[in-house]
C-alpha cells in the first residue's frame, strides 16, 4: 500500500495516464465554462479536474501529484474561490442587491454571455477541484497508530 | 415508464447485495452500481446536470472508499445488542412509512408539478438572466442564496476533515508530535 503511494502503478498504467490526464483536466475545464450554455456547471467541472489530479496521484504516486499541486496551493485555490464567490454576490450592492447579475447578458447561446453566471462557476469549481482532492489525499495518506510501528 | 422501474429494482437489489456481502470491495462495486442506475435514472427523468454531478461524485467517493478503507485494518464495533438495534430500526422504518403515506397523498401526481415560481422562471429566465441553461439561471441567479449556503457547507466539511486528520490533532497526552509533510 504505501509503496504504490510513492511510487505509483506499473509502466502501462503510468504510460496511459500521461495521455489521458491532460484531457481530462481540459474536459473539466470545457464543463466549467459552459456550464451555462449546457448542462454541467461548477460543481460537476470542479470534481472533474479534481479526478484528474486524483489519476495523476493513483498512477504516479504522491510525489509526483503533490509536486504539480502542492498543499500551499489547494489551501489557497480553496479560498480564493470561496472569497470569489462572495466578492461577486457583494459587488451586486453596486447596482442595487445581493446576488444582482450586474455584467450586461450579452447574446445567449454564446460563450460570453449571462453576466455573472460564468464568473460564479469558475469560482465554485476552484473551489470544489481543490477541496475535494485536499480531502482525497488527507484520506489517503492517513495513518494510524499501530501502522506507523510496522 | 417501465425502465424506470426496471433501475429501480436493480437499484434496490445492488443495495441488498452491498449490505450481505462478506468481501469489502464486493460491496463499495456494488454501491458503485447503485450509484450508476442512480444517474441513469435521472438521465430518464431528464435531468442532465444532475445526472453528471451524480455520476462524477461517485466515481469520486468509490476511489475514496477503494484507496482509503480497503487495505487498513478499520476497527469494527460488534456489539451484541442485535434484538435492541433491529426493534430501534423496525420502529423507524414504521414511523416513517406511516408519515411517508400521509403525506404522499397531497404530493402532486408524477409528471404534473405545480408550476407557480417555475412557470415565471422558465418564461423570463432567457431574458432575465441571459443563460440558455436554465439550471444554471436558477442556481446561480434566481437562488443564489442556495448555492452560497451550499458552497460554505462544502467549505467546512473540508475545514473539518483537515482539522481532524491531520497528526497534531490525533495524538495522545503529553505526546510530541512535529508536523511533517504528510
Amino acid at each position: 500500500m504505501s509503496k504504490e503511494h510513492d511510487k505509483g502503478m506499473s509502466l502501462i498504467v503510468k504510460v496511459i495516464t500521461r495521455l489521458t490526464v491532460g484531457l481530462i483536466l481540459l474536459f473539466g475545464i470545457y464543463i466549467v465554462l459552459h456550464g451555462h450554455v449546457s448542462p454541467g456547471g461548477g460543481f460537476a467541472g470542479g470534481v472533474i479536474i479534481a479526478l484528474s489530479f486524483v489519476h495523476l496521484m493513483l498512477a504516479y504516486g504522491k510525489d509526483v501529484a503533490l509536486k504539480k499541486l502542492p498543499k500551499t496551493a489547494m489551501s489557497f485555490f480553496e479560498s480564493m474561490g470561496a472569497i470569489l464567490f462572495l466578492s461577486i454576490a457583494l459587488l451586486g450592492f453596486t447596482g442595487g442587491y445581493f446576488f444582482l447579475n450586474f455584467i450586461s447578458k450579452g447574446e445567449p447561446f454564446r460563450l460570453f454571455s449571462a453576466g455573472t453566471i460564468p464568473l460564479s462557476n469558475i469560482a465554485i469549481s476552484l473551489k470544489v477541484g481543490a477541496g475535494l482532492f485536499a480531502i482525497f489525499v488527507v484520506l489517503v495518506l492517513l495513518k494510524f497508530e499501530w501502522e506507523k510501528k510496522e | 415508464m417501465i425502465e424506470l422501474y426496471v433501475l429501480l429494482i436493480f437499484m434496490i437489489i445492488g443495495a441488498i447485495i452491498a449490505i450481505e456481502m462478506k468481501d469489502i470491495l464486493s460491496s463499495v462495486i456494488a454501491v458503485g452500481a447503485v450509484g450508476l442506475g442512480l444517474s441513469i435514472a435521472l438521465l430518464i427523468l431528464k435531468a442532465p446536470d444532475v445526472a453528471i454531478t451524480q455520476l462524477v461524485v461517485e466515481i469520486l467517493c468509490l476511489i475514496i472508499l477503494i484507496r482509503a478503507t480497503l487495505k487498513k485494518d478499520l476497527p469494527f464495533s460488534t456489539t451484541g445488542r442485535w434484538l435492541l438495534n433491529t426493534l430501534i430500526a423496525a420502529g423507524f422504518i414504521m414511523v416513517f412509512l406511516f408519515v411517508a403515506i400521509k403525506a404522499f397523498k397531497d404530493l402532486p401526481e408524477f409528471g404534473y408539478p405545480i408550476m407557480r415560481v417555475a412557470d415565471t422562471y422558465l418564461k423570463e429566465g432567457l431574458v432575465k438572466t441571459g443563460a440558455s441553461n436554465f439550471v444554471a439561471s436558477v442556481i446561480l441567479d434566481f437562488r443564489a442564496y442556495d448555492t452560497l449556503g451550499e458552497a460554505t457547507v462544502l467549505f467546512t466539511a473540508v475545514i473539518g476533515v483537515l482539522a481532524i486528520i491531520r497528526r497534531i490533532g490525533r495524538k495522545k497526552k503529553d505526546e510530541v508530535v512535529e508536523e511533517d509533510d504528510e
